[in-house]
């Protein structure tokens, strides 16, 4: 979990950056897209890096959630009686939406996908456009779009709160001066990626970016 | 103080179970959680009715015998205690509390409140000791030990294998039990020759009990009679990666 957690959290850091280049204009935003596909080259023919890139997530997202699959199950068989009175529990709500908040990410991620990369359920859906596809997403009037991407990202912060933590720990962080470190360090990071990410749709949604 | 008392009764490992109600009268604050289920099977015993089961046997929080969940709290609801330490002046007049047994699969349920704890054995035979040579005990300061390390592994050794983190865990792990009885060891020079064979045997045996996987949810410390800290398990963590890495080649014969 935490090996192939990592890997896409570093996916995440990446991606944020890339997102916040739609401040920087249309032109250069546009730009760094294509150049995206370009990565590699001429040593690597055009698009070849992104698909790389893309089977190594691809990879790592399906050994997290086999990892998660049988913690999950293992979770349920060892406890094959429920208990009739079960306080709340104790631990961070980040930790006990671990789970349904990976299944929401996944879900998010898949729409995401057909959105903004396909351009399936893009109201443009012009690939030699990603500017004008952002813009288009976000508009004022596709409030719930924005809606959803603000419910997924927030679900996203949650997991990496719990998660950043718990990678930590299962790599060997073991004194109580580094608990406290990592749980400081999983929070600045959730809060980070959480803002950088949601500061894109707000500001087509504000009209700052058009 | 008047309560009235939810409890899980089981006649044997085949019977199905059903929480029964039994109002308990003239409860005073000043007994122990034990002490009023006492007076209720004393009361039970007088009416020709079968007591409920519970195990119990130092009553000074130090054996680790009791374990009740009460009110869907290992051991209650003050923190740091065990069953038999909580006196009944922590519930309120008329409140209706609820007594199940630890839920896993590895403590089976014998009778009532009773579990079969016996998986904490198997962990504990897989390595929860170090081969040496005894007889008298040896002079305490031919061996130093750091006194970081010898208060961290007092830490750890305080634990008295209730099953309060298992009990408490989302997924039904007894990571919590595992770190402590084997990073009592691994903190002294007493417990290095078998450091790492120590973790691979004990995590193994912890797995094929069918405890459940250590997700740090955090839910075991909060619920640990004596405070066992959280991080005891990132020490096992350290501890097995090293094991996997390095093999298994630091003992003869292995």
């Amino acid at each position: 979990m935490a090996v192939t957690g990592i890997l896409l959290v570093l996916f995440l850091i990446v991606h944020m950056l890339g997102n916040l280049k739609i401040f920087t204009g249309e032109t250069s935003f546009d730009h760094y897209a294509h150049w995206l596909r370009d990565i590699g080259t001429p040593l690597l023919p055009h698009t070849w890096y992104l698909w790389i890139q893309r089977t190594v997530l691809t990879v790592a997202v399906v050994a997290h959630i086999v990892a998660a699959t049988v913690l999950a199950r293992r979770a349920r068989a060892a406890r094959p009686v429920k208990y009739a009175h079960r306080k709340k529990v104790r631990g961070s709500y980040a930790a006990r939406t671990m789970r349904w908040g990976g299944v929401i990410i996944l879900l998010f991620v898949i729409y995401h996908i057909l959105d903004l990369t396909t351009g399936h359920l893009n109201p443009q859906g012009d690939a030699s456009n990603p500017y004008g596809n952002v813009v288009a997403d976000f508009a004022p009037e596709r409030w719930y779009v924005t809606l959803f991407y603000t419910l997924a990202i927030v679900t996203v912060g949650f997991h990496l709160r719990h998660g950043a933590f718990s990678a930590f720990r299962s790599l060997g962080q073991q004194t109580p001066r580094g608990e406290r470190r990592a749980r400081a360090g999983a929070l600045v990071l959730a809060v980070a990626l959480c803002a950088g990410y949601l500061v894109v749709p707000f500001a087509v949604l504000t009209g700052l970016v058009s | 103080m008047n309560l009235t008392l939810r409890i899980w009764r089981q006649k044997g490992p085949e019977d199905k179970g059903r929480m029964v109600t039994y109002p308990v009268d003239d409860v005073s604050p000043d007994m122990s959680f034990l002490e009023m289920l006492d007076v209720l099977n004393e009361r039970l015993i007088l009416a020709g009715e079968d007591p409920v089961a519970f195990d119990h046997d130092c009553r000074e929080g130090i054996c680790g015998m009791c374990g009740l969940m009460i009110n869907g709290d290992a051991h209650g609801p003050q923190r740091g205690t065990t069953a038999c330490q909580l006196h009944m002046r922590q519930f309120t007049d008329g409140e209706t509390i609820d007594i199940e047994p630890w839920r896993a699969s590895a403590f089976p349920v014998i009778k009532d409140l009773v579990v079969n704890r016996g998986a904490f054995d198997k962990i504990i035979a897989a390595g929860g000791y170090i081969t040496a040579p005894t007889g008298s005990a040896p002079e305490a300061h031919s061996t130093p030990v750091a006194k970081a390390n010898a208060d961290a592994a007092f830490e750890s050794a305080a634990c008295i294998g209730c099953g309060a983190c298992v009990a408490a865990c989302p997924n039904g792990s007894g990571m919590l039990f595992t770190a402590a009885k084997l990073t009592q060891l691994s903190l002294l020079p007493q417990g290095q020759p078998e450091r790492y064979t120590r973790v691979i045997g004990m995590v193994d045996a912890h797995d094929e009990a069918g405890f459940g996987g250590c997700t740090n949810a955090g839910e075991c410390t909060p619920a640990c009679p004596k405070g066992i800290p959280l991080n005891t398990i990132g020490r096992l963590n350290r501890d097995y990666l090293a094991a996997t890495t390095k093999g298994a080649g630091n003992t003869p014969g292995a």
